[in-house]
């Protein structure tokens, strides 16, 4: 049921993303309108754990989700087989988890 | 009635994969279907034209082609109400392989329905009283809902996946699974789940309704396809399933 389990991981971790995307959102706006320079948000993100969870578990969840999408797409735009699209789908989580962990850690830290 | 003067422009598929098509001009007659152009171009200018056919009232689901782009039932499709200006195109239904003219090989289309787990298996013996299954379950409604299918396979030549991806069971099989995954008296429940689950199986589905939309008997298989997720990840969640 490897089918299942992975529709089921998208299902959940878009439930998830969805009010995490919306914040995001509002805190991009709330940043730019506010007219925030980078040295005020690192003051407002550096050591807080609040944001850290925030946005670990977004890049968490995007990790997953993204990568399960790519894969669906990868078997039904290209000839790719079942291993290629699996390994391609598994490479580009791993880079989203990476890039995004340490983005996270960037201002957190 | 009296055979009205007009003429239709009827451009029908031949030959293969590698066929084209040809242009007839057919008459036009009142209460003409889409079928009888065929079969009129056949009696009286192409002999060899190939084509499926049995029961001429929508019962069979043997005559199914690609009218106008359009995957339709061609003994109840209406020239008049498809007709554009006294044009019609008729093709083999999409996603499966042209064997001659129009008609398609669906050897392929059937295997999916076992590969789906949509052979019935008892779970009783023919000692064992009759099943007392109410009209008004639930499960029962979902397969009555289901089970007029008539196999013609429109919604597999509608499908968009199965476009994509020749190996998804597609809607016509999942359709059928769905309805035996709601009947009581079957056997293998569990092994039907793990059949759909499989890669190119019912997770496969982008609940796009083409299926529905262009069913001609007004079966649901994308309604079906979303049952079979939800008793999949029920499954899944209750632990159920390996």
């Amino acid at each position: 049921m490897i089918e299942a389990r992975l529709y089921l991981l998208q299902r959940a971790t878009a439930a998830l993303l969805a009010p995490l995307v919306i914040v995001h959102l509002a805190l991009i706006v709330y940043a730019v309108r506010g007219g925030l320079t980078a040295a005020e948000i690192l003051a407002r993100t550096q050591g807080s754990l609040g944001w850290a969870v925030f946005y670990g578990l977004f890049v968490l969840a995007v990790a997953v989700h993204a990568p399960i999408g790519l894969r669906a797409i990868l078997r039904e735009a290209t000839n790719w087989s079942r291993t290629a699209a699996n390994g391609a789908a598994v490479a580009f989580g791993l880079l989203l988890l990476g890039l995004g962990l340490r983005a996270v850690w960037a201002v957190v830290a | 009635m009296a055979a009205r003067q007009h003429n239709l422009q009827v451009s029908i598929w031949r030959g293969g994969e590698d066929g084209g098509f040809v242009a007839y001009r057919v008459p036009q007659r009142d209460s003409q279907t889409v079928l009888d152009l065929v079969t009129w171009v056949q009696r009286h200018r192409q002999p060899d034209l190939a084509y499926r056919f049995a029961c001429r009232v929508g019962v069979c689901g043997s005559c199914a082609m690609t009218v106008n782009g359009t995957p339709r039932w061609t003994c109840r499709t209406h020239v008049s109400k498809v007709a554009k200006r006294g044009h019609l195109t008729v093709a083999p239904l999409r996603n499966l392989p042209k064997i001659k003219d129009l008609v398609t090989d669906m050897t392929g289309f059937f295997e999916k329905w076992h590969a789906a787990g949509g052979r019935f298996a008892g779970s009783a013996d023919r000692t064992a009283p009759m099943a007392r299954i109410s009209p008004q379950s639930p499960a029962r409604r979902a397969v009555d809902a289901g089970i007029e299918c008539i196999n013609c396979a429109v919604c597999t030549a509608a499908c968009d996946v199965v476009a994509w991806r020749p190996d998804y069971l597609g809607p016509a099989a999942l359709n059928r699974a769905w309805t035996l995954a709601n009947d009581e008296r079957h056997g293998e429940g569990a092994e039907l789940l793990r059949a759909v689950s499989r890669d190119g199986g019912c997770h496969s589905c982008h609940t796009q309704g083409s299926c529905a939309e262009h069913c001609p008997v007004g079966v649901n298989p994308t309604a079906a396809i979303a049952g079979l997720k939800r008793m999949t990840l029920t499954a899944l969640v209750r632990g159920r399933a390996k």
